[in-house]
């Protein structure tokens, strides 16, 4: 068994194909790479790259001077910033970790029941579980917090009909629930993109490994930590990083629900909407683009090194497993 | 296959694109000058459609002007934004004080001093849109809205209550609909926070700090909010607590209103932009009292807050047009039918002016009755970082839910406005 | 046993939705009293529907957002592959350095970059007209494409792509030849890249406010607000707002997951 399982990757990956020398740089990549390079310089690094420069100058009106890291100094230390600041990337961290402990299993496990060979019907349930995730963030707040009111009722009576109603409680209005809650309404909608993932990736094993794993008398169970999941690991890579990624975007769900100043007592306050709240102001709070900026800056710093520990970490380590 | 479709529907679709730009070019030779109001008051937009708009359209016929509303959270930000790229409409609805002082300050408001009307206006209905050295006016104002709160009458009947008019009768209210056990006493939830804060601190506090007298005296640095008169507007709220619906927490402003609609709650902390709206929905009998009199109070106070006015984009087109709408607006025309239309925004212009609904004509009448004030976090103290108006929201919010005492939500508030805010004399 | 985890879930998915369609039928006191159960002849009511139908132009949002998101999602995904195809095929000087490049634009907000791409858009002439939405769009998408069509792209063999070389294949054709064997990943690339483009309320609020260029989310955002201690109408406006985006995605979901399917890689 081992010869199959084991043994697909035994020849070293595939060497990259090698440029000849004597052309120095082929056209046909820079027909490849030039038009989606230039549309994203343009539109995504140019104007973001224009508005982090802010966070380096000093917030006084008209002339702005050059402040090196003043700002993030302050942001780390000023008792006005500072607070806020470890606040909100404490809960962006209990947010990834909800999603990641909850929403990405789940989904693994309904890829996996859903990539079960001969299952009836798989078009229509693939259609149904994706679906919350094509809804909009206006639309899914709504709808959680509707059902969530105490004063509809809907989830109070659907707990009592299982005999729970005591435990009910306002859960989006209260400081210690409030943040797991808003993360499991987004773990409801954004399930489909970690299941779809896994299900490609499922798909592309080849059937002959699992059959021979089968022949050899391999439970299901075991198939799939033996051969399915060390086949799929790079994808469980993909996803967690976009987890990860995601996470610090995700601002509309709780500025929907919650408001802009992510109450109750801020303790919904993600970084998203700390930077949103600082930006661009609130109520008669005027927007502080300079600070704003440093907080778009530290979070640009903290995703990046999330995402050089996947590509350098994670990616390396993976790699031997790939087909 | 799956590419030859692709590119059949993306020829497709830019075909429709071309045809959509094609159409639009046509269009702007021969059409009348076309005018756009911002403005966050989406809820108005009926009115403004059906009633305002059309009464000018008929008087300037080559004006055609559009209501273009975005929603009350996101306006402030995506107005800012459409001025900054040039994309903001000719008209402005103007937040009161700093928010529209700013705006004014980078040149994005048009000064208002010069137009024909402006003189229908008193000092405090323009200290809201006025300059810090009271020279120049950037918004001609529009409308107040004043506090107090609105009642069930069908079960005030049915109870046998009357209006409380001090502290001890309101809460012998509250306890009586506590005790019958089938409406909640107060529609009000602590989810969005600013009720706790605008319906509630600003609501009855100005009877303990004296309306103006106080909030100048915060102003100037001779009272602080540790001083006993505002730890009392706290502890007051805190009393609110036992008759708050069940769930309070994550009751939001719109389940509120809904909540006393339907007859469920007997008394709502109100403003009196709600007027309309409980009248559309409501089925029963709309009754409305004055914050309840501490103990011992002689005089009365009532929040009359500048609440919204309207300014010319420095940067429009049709500047003369513009012009023409805003004089229109300073006009008795305009007051008659913006505080009729809209019942509960009570006109800032001097013109006489008859009320059709019986509960707007209530709320006017305490003019009469108590000394007017606005809300104390609107002007200069809301100018820096802590923002004392978002505290309040947070710090109130807080109080009624028992997570502070009122003592504490004093002393934060207070620490917080003298990290930046230097008293003026 | 798949069965009974697929039907569980599929419930716990569908369950909200068919509730606020169901209460979007009943009348006031019947949403408030009994919000458990479907519409009955007694509770049924269209008030929320006649109330939202008589405001509001959602035929042209539509047709808006649909436009956009289309073109939009057919730059990425050929422009996003092209790119992939050269970061993982070739190796060529800086080759490490593009791609990480590229995968920047994964990381950051790019609602932070507003006012400069107000800016932008406005000195290229472009502000109210549906293709600063594509730009901005197309320029949000790339990265997350380029990111994962190159996870996949490497995963083909290299062996056929060599045989097709040696049969003297230029390398457009060979990119022809890639693209259909990575179709399960171009097809979730599309459903993915699509949803955040589709749903997203702050691009079309600040470049394309205009009513000729207004989106569905927009507009339904606008409805949902301007109705909302109107439940009747709130609910109604809800559900019209989640039907196209349902109705688009089950017709466009049997062209893009059908990939899924069909082209596994073998």
């Amino acid at each position: 068994m081992k010869d199959t399982g084991g043994g697909a990757p035994a020849s070293p990956p595939a060497p990259l194909v090698t440029m000849r020398k004597r052309r120095p740089f082929p056209t046909y990549i820079l027909v490849f790479l030039l038009p989606a390079a230039g549309i994203y310089t343009l539109f995504m690094i140019y104007p973001l790259i224009d508005s982090l420069r802010v966070s380096l100058y000093a917030p006084e009106d008209g002339r702005r001077a050059f402040a090196g890291l003043a700002n993030y100094a302050r942001l780390l230390t000023d008792s006005l910033y500072a607070p806020r600041f470890w606040a909100a990337l404490r809960h962006n961290f209990v947010f990834f970790a909800v999603h990641m402990l909850v929403q990405n299993p789940i989904g693994l496990i309904l890829a996996v029941a859903l990539s079960s060979r001969r299952l009836r019907g798989r078009v229509i349930y693939r259609t149904l579980l994706f679906m919350p995730t094509v809804l909009s963030f206006v639309i899914v707040g709504f709808i959680w917090q509707l059902i969530l009111s105490p004063l509809w009722g809907v989830a109070e009576g659907l707990m009592q009909a299982v005999g729970a109603g005591a435990y009910f409680r306002p859960w989006l209005g209260m400081e210690g629930p409030a943040l797991v809650t808003l993360s499991l309404v987004s773990v409801w909608q954004f399930i489909g993109i970690p299941m779809l993932l896994f299900h490609a990736a499922l798909l592309a094993i080849p059937d002959e490994f699992v059959e021979a794993a089968r022949v050899d008398g391999a439970s299901g169970w075991t198939t799939f930590w033996r051969i399915e999941l060390p086949l799929i690991l790079p994808t469980v890579g993909v996803v967690a990083i976009l987890t990860y990624v995601g996470n610090f975007n995700a601002f509309d769900l709780i500025y929907t629900t919650q408001g802009a100043l992510a109450g109750p007592n801020f303790s919904t306050d993600i970084l998203g909407t700390f930077f949103y709240r600082t930006f661009f102001g609130f109520q008669l709070q005027l927007g502080n683009p300079t600070m704003g900026a440093t907080i778009a800056g530290a979070m640009f710093y903290i995703i990046l090194v999330g995402v050089l520990l996947y590509l350098f970490v994670w990616q390396r380590r993976v790699q031997v497993y790939e087909l | 296959m799956w590419r030859a479709r692709w590119l059949t529907f993306g020829v497709v679709v830019l075909l429709v694109i071309a045809g959509c730009q094609q159409r639009q070019a046509a269009q702007a030779p021969s059409a009348p000058v076309t005018l756009t109001i911002e403005s966050w008051r989406n809820d108005d937009l009926p009115v403004w459609q059906d009633t305002i708009l059309p009464a000018f359209m008929k008087r300037y016929p080559n004006i055609k002007v559009v209501f273009a509303p975005t929603a009350p959270t996101e306006y402030n930000a995506a107005l800012n934004a459409k001025l900054e790229g040039g994309t903001a409409g000719d008209l402005i609805t103007c937040r009161p004080f700093d928010l529209s002082l700013a705006l004014f300050n980078k040149g994005f408001l048009a000064p208002v001093n010069d137009l024909s009307g402006m003189e229908n206006f008193g000092d405090v209905a323009k200290s809201g849109w006025i300059t810090d050295d009271g020279s120049t006016v950037f918004c001609v104002p529009m409308a107040s809205v004043i506090h107090g709160f609105i009642y069930n009458g069908s079960i005030f009947k049915e109870l046998g209550l009357s209006e409380p008019k001090t502290e001890a009768e309101f809460f012998a209210v509250l306890q009586k609909i506590r005790q019958d056990g089938r409406y909640a006493p107060l529609a009000m939830g602590t989810a969005d926070q600013w009720e706790a804060a605008t319906m509630g601190f600003q609501n009855i506090g100005p009877n303990y700090w004296k309306g103006e007298e106080g909030r100048l005296a915060l102003i100037q640095g001779q009272q602080k909010f540790t001083d006993a008169q505002y730890v009392a507007v706290w502890r007051q709220l805190a009393r609110w607590r036992p008759y708050m619906p069940r769930g309070f927490q994550a009751q939001k402003y719109p389940d509120s209103q809904n909540q006393f609609t339907l007859g469920k709650a007997a008394i709502y902390p109100a403003g009196s932009w709600e007027i309309s709206l409980f009248r559309r929905q409501a089925q029963f009998e709309l009754g409305a009292f004055t914050p309840p009199a501490p103990a011992g109070a002689t005089d009365c106070y009532i929040s009359d807050h500048v609440d919204i006015a309207i300014g010319m984009n420095a940067k429009t087109q049709h500047p003369q047009e513009a012009r023409t709408f805003l004089e229109w607006v300073a006009s008795q025309e305009f007051a008659e039918l913006y505080s009729n239309g809209l019942p509960g925004f009570f006109t800032l212009s001097n013109h006489k002016i008859t009320l059709q609904d019986p509960l707007a004509q209530t709320f006017i009448n305490w003019r009469g009755l108590c000394k007017t004030t606005i809300r104390n976090s609107y002007q200069l103290l809301s100018r820096g970082e802590p923002n004392l108006e978002n505290e309040l929201w947070r710090v109130s919010a807080e109080v009624i839910k028992g997570a502070l005492r009122p003592e504490q939500a004093a002393r934060q508030i207070q620490t917080g406005l003298e990290k930046w805010y230097k008293p003026k004399q | 046993m798949a069965h009974l985890v697929l039907i569980t879930y599929a419930v716990i998915a569908m369950l909200p939705v068919l509730l606020i369609v169901a209460n979007s039928f009943k009348t006031r006191a019947a949403i408030f009293s009994q919000p458990h159960l479907p519409p009955w002849p007694g509770t049924f009511s269209l008030i929320g529907y006649l109330t939202v139908f008589s405001r509001g132009n959602f035929e042209r949002y539509f047709a808006n957002s649909l436009v956009v998101t289309c073109v939009a999602m057919a730059l990425i995904l050929l422009l996003g592959a092209a790119a992939a195809f050269a970061l993982s095929q070739y190796r060529f000087k800086g080759n490490t350095w593009v791609g990480l490049y590229l995968a920047l634009g994964i990381m950051i907000p790019i609602r932070l970059g507003t006012v400069s791409i107000l800016n932008l858009t406005s000195a290229l002439g472009l502000v109210n007209t549906l293709w600063a939405l594509i730009l901005v769009y197309t320029a949000q998408g790339l990265p997350l494409a380029v990111f994962i069509l190159q996870q996949f792209m490497r995963q083909v063999p290299r062996d056929l792509l060599d045989a097709a070389r040696i049969d003297g294949m230029s390398e457009y054709r060979i990119f022809g030849l890639v693209l259909p064997l990575v179709r399960p990943a171009v097809a979730s690339v599309a459903v993915f890249t699509m949803v955040p483009m589709w749903n997203d309320l702050w691009f079309p609020l600040i470049l394309a406010p205009g009513e000729a260029t207004k989106t569905v989310t927009l507009g339904a955002q606008q409805f949902v607000g301007q109705f909302i201690s109107d439940w009747n109408a709130l609910l109604a406006s809800l559900t019209l707002a989640m039907l196209p985006v349902l109705a688009l995605y089950v017709l466009l979901s049997r062209q893009l997951l059908r990939g899924l399917t069909a082209g596994a890689i073998k």
